[in-house]
């Protein structure tokens, strides 16, 4: 993780002379809640009392707080003991500024709940002793006597309110598109329908002609392989965000496409699918698959596809900067403040130290705010017309400029033997790459691509290989929560369904069967490559443990009664998968009405190590049921001539509340001993697959290709 | 010049009175909380209430509401403790809380007209109202408790 962890109590706590605890989230509040379970976790190991406790937000300055990216489900899984160690270090310096001050040995101070106690009934407040105990020395690790389980007040119960709810709830939340500058101006951008396209001409006359539209200015063109940097366009600037857009309507533009203008979504899906039957690139080879499908009695194969997804958070992306002598100020919904910071930076030609990056709340992220393109364009106009910048995305330029999910074609072959047992797996997997959006397209995957639910398949089977294949990309890709997990999860999840059906056997048998004894995953045995990803952790203390697997499966499948009785076009799906280091299953109760797929009830098993807030936890789960159901049911972005088709919500639609599914949460409970591992992606994969399972056992039809549609 | 009476105050816009509502309430007059999620009437961030009635503000024009009652989240309660605000927080309803705003102002649209509405007439009236965070199971629960005290 660049720019690693840092356990510095002082960068992150301060106290004032009134008590009240001062803590910084130095990673980005998108509705996972880490800007409340970091801070609950340092405030529990101090024995603060979360009532007298104040968060605020800290800029793009990995230097000094660590790493900021907030993705990858790492705010927890990375950040639970750095916050106990900051939280502890500082009970461990009041309890010393105490002890100095009443003449006795630390070991006779408690603090509690705020309160600082000698053993002669001394007593002091925290803001009593701040001076004096935020001047101790930092304990080291060791010095520090944590709190045991048992002590926890706030860690473990999910009992504290999110940190920003009360100005969520009356409109004072501070969202990208809320803040504002004197003598501010407002920019919508004209970008070229295809990725990498440029405005040979263009006529600004008619949009100048509008009132409150001030100027034009042309932004550098970019492409694919440019990292974050903006697509550029012809911007728009207003006096208000309605003059904006109504002045980048008027304008006429003449476009060229571009090496990329003939990219269309069916043919290239025939293409990734003619690709996935050839043989790719290993990236896991266990036993002889080519042997077993040679001798098997039987060959089962099945071709599954997704179609690119756009994220559309409910903000579209907004940001403003000012510009000025001194240098550059932002304030942008950004998962990634200090790489918005540099690569802005970079953009303007300045030196980093004149960048900063104010983050605010994100009005949803799922990986595309994790890419500032939208900030460097408005740092960009700032400089261009010398005043503040705000940059508004419309929901169409969202829908239509993002950084795409991919698109893949996933082929599974197996070799059956002749009592039915699954003696060999091949697995081809062909999707253009997040790669491509970093350096010159080769059409290769990253192993952290394969990592995500390809080659870290953990059945037990004796042969296995898995393969890659070749596929260019022709628009910007990058990650959406789960990212790979995603198509992988929708083919193996539904391939044990159809290998059930196909058997004679129940979804839950043929899961088990596959799944196979408790067992960790030995890597040589496995023939994992020496990358294999795993997360970025170590597989030693982060290994593939099937018995966690099989667990939350069957407590899914307990929760939601599967193999009972049920009506007539209704059925159960189930599906698990281990992602982020962190186990998820889902059972789905599909039921069809008047023709529409509706999926009423849902349980979701999570066994995400030590719990630290089952209460986000558990929104988390209920979160990943929807955006999974629209995954599956919703989700598609297409490309006819190589810009995108679909433009709002009319066309790219969401589950909505009269479709969601009401979802039990089952949290798998372990000690504080078993590391925290990812909460925020992990519950997406393996709905859609429950989904499509849990339709074939309402209509007896399979469907193959995400997204499925509504109707049946 | 256009009048509308905003949070109960009067208000006079100078702008094109072809603007949407949404911008002037944002951009004019500097009410952050109403949202701008689709600009299209199809997502439900903008909503606020005109004459009392749930209304998506992209959708109405300046001269729409010349003369009429504009309330946003801002003027809903005047210490933010309205029956449906204080059950959103007793039920920790939000993820990343964007479209909330607009959530609250069509529930308390409904139980305005219908005080106790069925569990189907909720699902009906907040589905113009998108949440990509999937919050829609507390945001349901949070209107009948509002609505019902359970």
């Amino acid at each position: 993780m660049a720019n690693g962890i840092v356990e510095d109590p002082l960068i992150f706590v301060s106290i004032d002379a009134d008590g009240i605890v001062t803590l910084v989230a130095h990673r980005s509040e998108m509705g996972t809640g880490s800007r409340t379970s970091i801070p609950m976790v340092m405030a529990d190991e101090m024995e603060a009392d979360w009532s007298r406790v104040k968060i605020v937000q800290a800029p793009g300055d990995e230097p000094k707080y660590g790493n900021q990216d907030t993705d990858g489900s790492r705010s927890m899984r990375h950040h639970i003991q750095m916050a106990r160690k900051i939280g502890g270090s500082v009970r461990t310096m009041l309890a010393r500024a105490a002890a100095q001050e009443w003449g006795v040995e630390p070991d006779q101070v408690t603090v509690e709940m705020h309160e600082v106690k000698g053993p002669g009934g001394q007593t002091a407040g925290f803001g009593d002793l701040a001076e004096a105990a935020m001047s101790q020395p930092v304990p080291p690790h060791e010095e520090i006597a944590y709190k045991t389980e048992d002590q926890f007040r706030y860690i473990g119960k999910g009992e504290v309110q999110i940190t920003d709810l009360h100005d969520i709830t009356t409109g004072k939340a501070t969202y990208g598109a809320d803040v504002t500058l004197d003598g501010m101006k407002f920019a919508v951008i004209a970008r070229s329908p295809v990725v990498g396209g440029k405005a040979i001409s263009f006529d600004a006359t008619e949009a100048l002609n509008i009132p409150g539209v001030e100027s034009v200015q042309e932004l550098p063109y970019g492409g694919l392989g440019q990292k974050f940097a903006p697509l550029g366009g012809i911007a728009v600037i207003a006096t208000n965000t309605f003059a904006a857009i109504k002045g980048r309507d008027a304008l006429e533009i003449e476009w060229e496409s571009g090496e990329h203008g003939s990219y269309n979504s069916d043919s290239y899906m025939q293409e990734l699918i003619a690709t996935s039957e050839k043989p790719g690139t290993s990236a896991r080879t266990q036993g002889d698959v080519d042997g077993a499908l040679a001798s098997a009695d039987k060959v089962f194969a099945r071709t599954y596809t997704q179609a690119h997804m756009a994220h559309i958070p409910m903000e579209p992306p907004a940001a403003l900067a000012n510009y000025t002598d001194e240098g550059l100020e932002i304030w942008a919904p950004v998962q990634s403040p200090y790489t918005t910071r540099t690569d802005t930076a970079k953009a303007l030609g300045l030196d980093p130290e004149k960048v900063r990056v104010n983050v605010t709340l994100l009005g949803g992220g799922f990986g595309r705010k994790s890419k500032a393109d939208f900030v460097t364009e408005a740092a960009l106009l700032s400089k261009a017309v010398g005043a503040p910048v705000r940059v508004q995305w419309t929901r169409e330029d969202d829908v239509q400029h993002s950084f795409y999910h991919t698109t893949s074609a996933e082929r599974i072959e197996v070799a059956l033997d002749a009592d039915n047992k699954v003696t060999g797996w091949l697995h081809r997997s062909v999707a253009p790459s997040i790669l491509s959006t970093f350096a010159p397209d080769e059409g290769n995957v990253l192993p952290l691509e394969q990592g995500m639910g390809l080659n870290d398949l953990p059945f037990d089977i004796a042969n296995i290989r898995c393969e890659s294949g070749k596929a260019l990309a022709h628009t910007r890709i990058g990650w959406f929560r789960a990212v790979s997990n995603i198509p992988h999860a929708w083919a193996i999840g539904s391939f044990v369904g159809e290998l059930a059906a196909e058997l004679g056997k129940n979804q839950r048998e043929m899961w088990l069967e596959l799944i196979g004894e408790p067992r960790q995953l030995d890597p040589a045995a496995a023939g994992l490559p020496d990358n294999f990803w795993n997360y970025g952790e170590p597989m030693t203390e982060f290994p593939i443990e099937t018995g966690r697997l099989a667990k939350v499966l069957n407590v899914a499948a307990d929760g939601i009664g599967y193999g009972k009785e049920l009506p007539e076009g209704e059925g159960i799906g189930l599906a698990v998968h281990r992602s982020f280091v962190s186990y998820v299953a889902a059972a789905a109760r599909v039921k069809i009405v008047d023709g529409r797929i509706t999926v009423p009830e849902m349980h979701m098993a999570i066994d995400c190590g030590f719990c630290a807030n089952p209460e986000r936890v558990e929104s988390q789960m209920q979160g990943a049921a929807v955006m999974g159901m629209t995954v599956a049911l919703h989700s598609g972005i297409t490309y006819r001539d190589g810009a995108v088709v679909e433009s709002n919500f009319y066309d790219y639609d969401v589950v909505r509340s009269d479709n969601y599914p009401s979802v039990t949460t089952h949290i798998m409970p372990h000690p504080f001993s078993v590391h925290a591992t990812g909460v925020g992606e992990p519950g997406v994969p393996p709905v859609p697959p429950a989904v499509a399972n849990a339709l074939f056992e309402a209509t007896g039809e399979r469907k193959r290709d995400l997204p499925i549609g509504t109707t049946v | 010049m256009t009048k509308i009476m905003l949070n109960g105050s009067e208000t006079e816009f100078s702008e094109d009175p072809a603007m949407p509502l949404l911008w002037a309430i944002r951009d004019i007059a500097g009410l952050p909380g109403t949202k701008y999620g689709c600009g299209a009437g199809l997502c439900g961030a903008c909503t606020v209430h005109v004459d009392g009635m749930a209304q998506k503000s992209c959708q109405l024009t300046l001269s729409d509401v010349e003369g009429r009652e504009v309330t946003t989240i801002e003027g809903l309660d005047p210490d933010g403790n309205h029956a449906l605000q204080i059950a959103w927080r007793d039920l920790n309803v939000p993820q990343c809380g964007f479209c909330q705003t607009g959530q609250i102002m069509q529930a308390a649209s409904l139980l305005s007209e219908n005080p106790k509405p069925t569990d189907e007439e909720i699902l009906t009236s907040m589905s113009g109202n998108v949440c990509r965070c999937g919050c829609y199971q507390r945001i349901v629960d949070a209107v009948r408790l509002a609505s019902t005290g359970s």
